[in-house]
């Protein structure tokens, strides 16, 4: 990394901290409040999907399932054993997860390409059937209510805090990976699986190895999430959940990291701002994607750095001429 | 359960299995040929089952008619598709990903653009006249349309068979599949080899649909389920394989026919299982030549 990409990360984490730092001093809307931790745990989930799918090429359709069982943790843990196990629930959920994506690894990432992609929603398919249908257990289409954290974790201000700091330290380590050989790696599997293995790695166990990573982050992310809603829903399971990461990470650019980070953002605030009105949310999320896909493959980030790019150097070319 | 019933379930099976065949093989169809995976073949598969309701209940159109209209429809429309969407992204960077993307997104746009023409509620079509009854032999209570299906089914499949093998048109389909380039030296227009390959693909699926309409209620969102179903098979038989998609959908069409009979409630999760424990033991598909394995 040169000097000046340290000082413009040095400056985001800044403004990242400092914007949704100070959002609760600055406005006591309680609104305002949820829809701000919606946007950081959401982005926390989206970077972390990113993980599998911008850097390591392997596009996931199934990271619900990680979020669900995140959220299902903690709503489980505090419908059957009470509010006190609110904390345990979530390091449950996403110990579940970790346990789950090893396993999973082993089935799915075998296969390569479409395969991968196909697999990982017939799983993820699979665990909303479950729990749809197991209803004795998990309460089927109607959820579980009234998940409240316990003590002080229970003051919605304290508890947007403290996803903040999760959210904070997850995607710092999520980005000290990216910039680790580990992370080198993966960027490799992306571009050349063959040469890879020519280095001496190996490709398979790098790309299990990102799965389990990616999917505790998303499980962490379902966990904090339940708290915020006060609520789980079977929703948290369906493969919908996981073409929203999707496309946040495909708004932001997925080959910038924070990228899906300000997706998610951006995805927030569109749906707030026309989800509310219209019941078919589906058609425009639809035509955003293919706008993206078909016109900015780049993402937000990504293209408005190549429109930078651009004119700096037609500055120069001017300065050379003139 | 004594013999008849069991025989019966048997029928069932094989009316599903034969159903989820034709789905299955619009979606290896394209895959195997065009090398384009179509997320959203499942909803021209709804827009089939759509459009055969209005041509029977509106039009009045004669069901065996109304059903092949559909598939017309569902064919011109997924030509459409590929022509002015999907070949926009042919031979991208990282082509797959985005193509599961763009076909995500017209899932998305194909389902409310139904829910926007035909409302939300369920439709419900009837069988057509003269299968509305079941064949009686002795106690042995076969109903007419499910045996209608499989007739048709196994027309498909070898009408199929034969273009793909003894025909002109089957021959640069699977010239497509080998080389594209070298297709294109030869005076062959591959775009619109492609075009076609893909409004065939997309007319099956609207086939099925229309076909499936009598036996299952017609709702939006019915696209997601039939996809992921058609998924399993293709995951079973192997990607692009013509019979182990054939034997894929056979095995689960039965193994579904059993579970309804033995726990309807978790019915569908069955065919889930059968395809954990195939990916645990043989990953690269059911009927898949075994592959050498990489290092």
């Amino acid at each position: 990394m040169t000097g000046a990409d340290t000082k413009k990360e040095v400056i985001f984490w800044g403004l990242l901290a400092g914007i949704f730092g100070l959002l609760p001093v600055v406005s006591h809307n309680d609104y305002h409040l949820i829809m701000a931790n919606h946007i950081i745990v959401w982005g926390l989930f989206a970077v972390a999907f990113n993980m599998l799918f911008g850097i390591t090429g392997m596009l996931s359709f199934g990271q619900a399932l990680f979020y669900g069982i995140g959220g299902y943790g903690v709503g489980l843990m505090v419908k059957y054993l009470g509010k006190a196990w609110f904390l345990p629930g979530m390091a449950a959920g996403v110990l579940a997860a970790a346990v789950l994506a090893y396993l999973l690894g082993f089935l799915i990432i075998r296969v390569s390409g479409v395969f991968f992609t196909i697999l990982t929603l017939a799983f993820g398919q699979l665990a909303w059937q479950v729990t749809f249908r197991w209803y004795h257990v998990t309460g089927g289409d109607d959820g579980i209510q009234g998940i409240i954290p316990p003590g002080i974790l229970g003051n919605k201000v304290f508890y947007y805090y403290v996803c903040l700091a999760c959210v904070l330290a997850s995607v710092w380590y999520l980005r000290s990976l990216s910039n680790s050989p580990l992370g080198l790696i993966l960027r490799c599997v992306r571009q050349n699986p063959a040469r890879v293995r020519f280095l001496g790695r190996h490709v398979r166990r790098n790309q299990r190895r990102v799965y389990v990573i990616s999917s505790v982050f998303a499980a962490l992310a379902g966990g904090l999430m339940s708290g915020v809603d006060n609520s789980v829903h079977t929703n948290m399971f369906y493969w919908t959940t996981s073409g929203e990461v999707i496309l946040m990470s495909v708004l932001g650019g997925i080959h910038q990291f924070f990228g899906p980070f300000i997706g998610a953002a951006l995805i927030k605030i569109i749906e707030d701002v026309v989800g509310s009105r219209t019941e078919f949310w589906p058609l425009i999320i639809g035509l955003l994607m293919m706008t993206m896909v078909l016109a900015f493959p780049r993402g937000v980030v990504g293209e408005f750095q190549m429109l930078k790019a651009r004119w700096q150097w037609r500055a120069l070319e001017r300065a050379r001429r003139g | 359960m004594d013999l008849s019933s069991l025989l019966v379930q048997f029928v069932s099976g094989l009316s599903t299995a034969t159903l989820l065949f034709l789905v299955a093989s619009g979606l290896t169809l394209i895959f195997g040929v065009g090398g384009v995976f179509n997320f959203a073949h499942g909803s021209f598969y709804m827009l089939g089952a759509y459009l055969a309701y209005t041509f029977v209940a509106t039009v009045k159109l004669n069901f065996w008619v109304a059903a092949l209209a559909a598939a017309l429809g569902a064919g011109i429309l997924g030509m459409l598709a590929e022509a002015l969407i999907l070949r926009r992204i042919y031979g991208r960077a990282e082509e797959g990903g985005f193509q599961i993307l763009l076909t995500y997104s017209l899932i998305l746009i194909i389902d409310d653009l139904v829910k926007l023409t035909w409302g939300t509620e369920y439709k419900s079509l009837s069988r057509p006249p003269g299968l509305g009854g079941a064949l009686v032999m002795g106690d042995l209570v076969l109903p007419s349309y499910n045996l209608a299906i499989i007739g048709v089914g196994l027309l498909v499949v070898v009408l199929a068979w034969l273009v793909l093998t003894r025909t002109r048109p089957g021959r640069i389909a699977r010239a497509t599949a080998l080389d594209r380039e070298t297709l294109g030296l030869l005076g062959i227009n591959v775009p619109l080899t492609m075009t076609v390959i893909f409004g065939i693909a997309t007319a099956l699926g609207g086939l099925t649909g229309a076909l499936a309409a009598p036996l299952r209620s017609v709702t939006p969102g019915a696209g997601i389920e039939v996809i992921i179903d058609a998924l399993i098979v293709v995951v079973l038989g192997g990607m692009g394989n013509f019979w182990g998609a054939w034997l894929a959908a056979l095995l689960l069409g039965e193994v579904n026919a059993v579970a309804v009979a033995v726990a309807p409630e978790w019915a569908s999760l069955f065919s889930y299982l059968v395809m954990v424990v195939t990916l645990i033991f043989k990953p690269e598909g059911l009927f898949a030549p075994r592959q050498v394995r990489k290092v």
